[in-house]
């Protein structure tokens, strides 16, 4: 294999891995923007999912625990803001900022004792048998840690749940226009839980990817703005998930564009402005779509459900 | 794949109520009492209509029945015995069905979408293709013609009706409450509503009908119960009334039909709309060439069902919205795509369709509000400040005048009810601006005294020469007032007739784009 | 058992008050609580917070330092959270004041005398500062981009943009290979009052402002049409509100009292422009605990800003002394400010039980 191929491979193999928190964190969120919470609180669901998965991973000696308690982690951080935005009806813009804020904190206190420490029990690569004999495709797609394929698996079925089910429709409605679902029998509000939960567990599981995987250790601030990014991800995406996974990968390459970038002199401030610069340039795209195609947010986004109103 | 079990309709031996009992009903709600002590019989294969203005409690009523509310005191006995309604999936079970009169539906999601939607019975997989199959039983059987694959969106109000109605056999009603149903429905759809309700019956389904309109009460309900005031007045059978006395209980005094309306002879334009065609949000053309003018001393009504592009018409007019062609002369000053504030300031007011998500600033003071059209003019202001003392003298001379109930000119206009906010409104907007008098549904959901108020004050305007624009989906209202009728169809004028030369029918002929006239008094 | 939910009419400020102070109670009791699981005595800590931020006179100056910040920051939230535009961007905004002020600093520092640098750093950094407001109000005018991510992403950029600054081309050469500009000479920096880190014409001009902006949102005209966009943009629309013109200068006038807290960090504080955190050290980010404690008053701003001073100082307090890390005041952050608006809800709503 020529050098340059080799590099090609290896550069479309490591935006596969970045992308896959993006993936994760925005598969997640869309479900609860789906269901009509905008969940603002991703960077610190992400936070949490990385140290508390770090942290069982190295007390346990196994990752796939440490994955577990992230989900768990995450699951019950996101049950406050759920909480708060659809039983106490609050603002969710501010209770997502509060939520994040808490997650960071929290990350940040837990997270102390793990700063420095190598992990030796993280998650290795797993080469999936006869595929990944696939020349060139079969090294990029097939050679990768086990969270990655999770994710890909998620992707999928988290779309055909949305698009081709009962359960989608209702969630689908839920968001569109609260009052007909609950006329129509279905729980807004179960159904708005439920979903924020998922968007927690998958935050989470995206943060137990970073500290496990991909960098992986315990670095205070080492979601790095990702969790925003998600959030514009999700824009970008149409609400779909696979789209999602379009975008996630591609901001995955801008990641690894980074490195790339660097022998050519480039300051590596202005580079590790890239992934933020390319989330604005992605909304503004996304705004001309949104209006070209005239579809746009689920119609109840950030409303919440006031069932008494008179 | 397992299919679940197939629900079983009421046609087909489900449930059935002959029977339904609501005693004792009381639900209060901040600051009054919606429902008190009701009690409602309805028997199996009857239609039932519950008759009362708005406000009187019989939408509260069935959303009780619904489940949507939970009364205060009171009980709901089916066939004799007694059920908990905890929410709109109990009533459901117990084969009651609502149609909302905002529709419940979901515009992006196809007929088949919304018609799965929380239903329990549809398979996990695919459930929309197992509608789709069952649909065609329904159209067959009820004479609902719709096709599944449609969004919503695209679809008439009757269509959508249909789709609401469907929604409720699917899940094997027996019970349907129907909730103001001709509110958005051309005359034509209104009879074809009626013969689908008839339909119903024969198979032994019981309708509750709510509505105001007496004629309605008249043409096709067997009992009816008047509700005034969260109680009610009686309950007679259809036969045994008429529509003044039902007009008298509805109310609590002699109503009086007809408002004194002079002759008056029209005075110089003041509105002139040109070849004015107009897209609407989603980029085709709701206003198709549209010519007319509207002259002092003159109210021009237009008539027509929702959705036919008066919207849009009016937000061209208003500066609200942009005109792709032809053009908007105010006092023959040229204002097609002209800025709200630049159109206001020439006297042109604006009655909005919707008033508490246009007209007002609902978290803000009476005061606040009465100065949002006019803040940026002295003596509202003076430089870069607002001229508080005078807006709050201002506003305390508005109150007065309109009688507008509110505690102080500091509440919250959040508080107010419907009809004192739509009587501030008008209050702001007349009191500055009566060269062009635009009213969109001006007395939606109003009860009958401040109706009266406002088509009192319409009228008044007109008489000391203001230029009024009504649209409407009243008829009744629209005839009442107007001196000149159009009647727009799908972005088009199908016809502008002087009141005196109207018949009903032709109008609703118009109104479902099946006739247009020759003869158009556009000027 | 049926718990039942009404909603209430009109609410007294004098209840709102009490539940003000019940949720900062219970803010500071469950972040208590989670002391105690990591093993940290709360009492302890939360001593140490307060004894530390306002139990002593250097606790106060230091108190009031960290005030600054958050008021100027503050004070322009209230504006911007008043047009419902969430503007997460203050870092951003004080930092790129910050960089321009410094840029005037290092240039006409050593030419010109205070009087005529000093307001120069302020008028520039208030400018810069209303440039990178300016920015997400017109992506979300005229395009409608949520603009929680856009003053977000800008935040990071402004970090990348300084952080490239510091430690390359403008890396003091003086400073022996930190990520320190050179410092400002003394007509670029601000008096203090001696004794303390205060620098009180930074003071002054934030209280002036508490007052401008109140009169501002309250009483002028445009004041009246940013609180309309805010409370129903439908309505603004149909007055026929600029949307774009109303939000530009509310944008400017936010970035820009930011961009004067940037100025106050750098020519008051530090007498250098340096690494990002140290400068905004997250004030933009405290500043909207501040901006809603005040219930998006300005005037009531000073004196939130006061007690999240305190906070922060607290923050310092507990990571000298009990070596936790500076970032654990976030959790009393978020807490608090959870605890703010679901207390909220109980104002609203009235629950009652029934049998």
């Amino acid at each position: 294999m020529e050098g340059y191929e080799f590099l090609i491979i290896s550069v479309l193999k490591r935006a596969l891995v970045a992308g896959t928190p993006l993936l994760l964190g925005t598969l997640g969120e869309i479900y609860a923007e789906r269901s009509g919470v905008l969940n603002l609180g991703v960077e610190g669901l992400m936070a949490i999912g990385a140290v508390s998965g770090f942290g069982v991973a190295l007390v346990t000696g196994n990752p796939w625990l440490g994955l577990l308690a992230a989900a768990v982690f995450g699951a019950i951080l996101s049950l406050v803001h759920a909480f708060v935005s659809v039983t106490l009806k609050s603002n969710q813009i501010i209770s997502g900022l509060a939520l994040t804020m808490l997650g960071l904190g929290i990350s940040g206190l837990w997270g102390k004792a793990y700063i420095g420490i190598p992990l030796t029990t993280k998650f290795e690569s797993v080469k999936i048998p006869i595929l990944s004999k696939i020349p060139y495709v079969g090294e990029i797609l097939f050679h990768q840690d086990p969270i990655f394929y999770i994710s890909v698996i998620a992707g999928i079925v988290m779309w055909f749940i949305l698009f081709k089910t009962e359960v989608g429709i209702n969630i689908r409605s839920v968001g569109e226009n609260p009052l007909a679902a609950d006329a129509m029998g279905v729980n807004v509000y179960k159904t708005r839980y439920v979903c924020v939960v998922i968007g927690g567990v998958l935050a989470g599981v995206a943060g137990a990817h970073l500290s496990l995987a991909y960098i992986p250790s315990w670095i205070e601030g080492m979601t790095g703005g990702r969790g925003w990014i998600v959030i514009a991800l999700t824009i970008f995406a149409l609400w779909n998930p696979l789209r999602a996974m379009l975008g996630a990968y591609l901001f995955g390459g801008i990641y690894v564009l980074q490195y790339l970038l660097q022998p050519i002199g480039i300051p590596p401030n202005i580079l590790l402005m890239f992934p933020y610069l390319a989330t604005l340039f992605v909304l503004l795209i996304s705004a001309q779509e949104t209006f070209r195609k005239r579809m746009g947010a689920p119609k109840s986004l950030g409303v919440p459900y006031d069932k008494e109103e008179k | 794949m397992k299919r679940k079990k197939e629900p079983t309709l009421h046609s087909q031996g489900g449930k059935k109520i002959e029977l339904l009992e609501m005693k004792n009903i009381y639900k209060k709600f901040p600051g009054v009492i919606a429902n008190d002590n009701i009690n409602l019989t309805v028997k199996g294969g009857e239609i039932h209509a519950l008759l009362g203005e708005n406000g009187a409690g019989k939408t509260t009523l069935m959303n009780i029945l619904y489940g949507i509310y939970q009364p205060d005191r009171g009980e709901v006995y089916i066939n004799g015995e007694k059920t908990t309604i905890k929410s709109p999936r109990d009533a459901i079970e117990l084969a009651i069905g609502m149609v909302h009169q905002h529709f419940m539906l979901i515009p992006t999601h196809t007929v088949a979408e919304n018609i799965s939607l929380g239903f329990k019975e549809a398979p996990f997989l695919y459930p929309t293709r197992v509608i789709e199959e069952r649909i065609r039983d329904f159209t067959d059987k009820y004479g609902l013609k719709i096709n599944p694959k449609a969004k919503i969106w695209q679809l008439s109000a009757g269509e959508q009706q249909r789709v609401e109605i469907i929604k409720t056999l699917f899940r094997g009603a027996s019970l349907l409450i129907l909730d103001e149903p001709t509110s958005v429905l051309t005359p034509q759809e209104t009879e074809e509503l009626f013969s689908i309700l008839k339909r119903l019956v024969e198979e032994k389904h019981s309708v509750i009908f709510i509505t105001h309109k007496l004629e309605e009460v008249m043409e096709v309900s067997d009992r009816v119960t008047v509700l005034r005031k969260g109680k009610v007045v009686t309950t007679v059978k259809t036969k045994d009334t008429s529509k003044k006395e039902l007009a008298r209980m509805m109310v609590g005094r002699e109503v009086i039909f007809k408002l004194e309306r002079e002759k008056l002879k029209k005075g110089e334009k003041v509105l002139e709309v040109k070849n004015l065609s107009v897209e609407n949000d989603r980029g085709l053309m709701a206003v198709k060439e549209v010519s007319f003018s509207v002259h002092k001393n003159e109210i021009f009504g237009i008539a027509g069902v929702a959705g036919n592009g008066q919207r849009e018409l009016v937000e061209a007019i208003t500066g609200l919205r942009r005109v792709k062609d032809g053009k908007v002369e105010i006092l023959n000053v040229d204002v097609t795509n002209s800025s709200p504030k630049r159109i206001g300031d020439i006297g042109v007011a604006h009655i909005p369709e919707e008033r508490i998500r246009f007209g007002i600033v609902p978290n803000l003071s009476v005061y606040e509000n009465v100065v949002l059209r006019d803040y940026y003019h002295e003596p509202f202001s003076k430089g870069s400040f607002l001229n508080y003392p005078y807006i709050k003298e201002h506003s305390k001379k508005l109150v007065k005048e309109f009688s507008i109930d509110t505690p102080s000119i500091e509440t919250s206009v959040k508080l107010l009810s419907g009809g004192n906010i739509q009587k501030l409104i008008l209050a702001r907007e007349i009191s500055t601006k009566s060269n062009l008098i635009i009213a969109a549904h001006p007395t939606y959901g109003l009860d009958v005294a401040a109706t009266e108020y406002i088509r009192k004050l319409l009228l008044k305007k007109r008489e000391e020469g203001a230029a009024i624009l009504l649209v409407s989906e009243d008829l009744e209202e629209v005839f009442e007032l107007s001196d000149r009728i159009a009647v727009m169809f799908e972005g088009k004028f199908m016809g502008i007739i002087p009141r005196e030369k109207t018949n009903l029918q032709d109008i609703g002929l118009m109104m479902a784009g099946s006739k247009t006239l020759e003869k158009k008094y556009e000027d | 058992m049926k718990i039942k939910v009404e909603k209430r009419g009109e609410i007294s400020p004098k209840k709102r008050f009490t539940y003000l102070i019940l949720s900062l109670i219970i803010g500071f009791l469950i972040g208590g609580l989670i002391f105690l699981f990591k093993g940290i005595n709360p009492l302890y800590a939360l001593q140490k917070i307060f004894i530390g931020s306002f139990g002593s006179i250097y606790g106060w100056k230091e108190t009031m330092t960290k005030a600054i910040p958050l008021m100027l920051c503050g004070i322009g939230l209230t504006l911007a959270f008043k047009g419902k535009f969430w503007n997460i961007g203050a870092d951003g905004q004080l930092l790129f004041g910050a960089f321009l002020a410094t840029w005037i600093a290092l240039s006409l520092g050593k030419i010109y005398p205070a009087f005529v640098v000093l307001p120069l750093m302020f008028v520039g950094g208030f400018v810069s500062g209303a440039f990178w407001g300016i920015i997400p109000a017109i992506m979300k005018v005229k395009l409608g981009i949520n603009e929680v991510i856009t003053t977000l992403m800008l935040n990071y950029i402004a970090g990348q943009f300084i952080q490239y600054l510091v430690y390359g081309p403008w890396k003091g050469k003086t400073q022996y290979g930190f990520p320190y500009t050179d410092n400002f000479s003394a007509s670029a920096t601000l008096p203090i009052i001696k004794g303390t880190r205060i620098h009180y014409p930074t003071l002054i001009i934030g209280i002036i402002l508490a007052i401008l902006i109140y009169i501002f949102m309250m009483k002028t005209k445009t004041g009246y049409e940013i609180r309309v966009i805010g409370e129903n943009p439908e309505a603004a629309k149909y007055a026929g509100i600029n949307f774009l013109k109303t939000t530009i200068i509310m944008m400017a006038i936010s970035g820009g009292i930011a961009g004067l807290a940037g100025v106050g960090e750098v020519a008051g504080i530090h007498h250098h422009l340096t690494t990002p955190t140290q400068i905004s050290s997250g004030y933009g980010y405290t500043a909207i605990i501040v901006a809603w404690l005040a219930r998006l008053n300005p005037l009531v701003v000073i004196l939130s800003s006061i007690f999240f001073g305190g906070i922060l100082v607290g923050g310092d307090t507990i990571q000298t002394s009990m070596g936790l890390p500076f970032a654990t005041i976030n959790i009393f952050n978020g807490l608090i400010l959870i605890s703010v608006i679901s207390i909220n809800f109980f104002l609203e709503y009235k629950i009652s039980i029934k049998r």
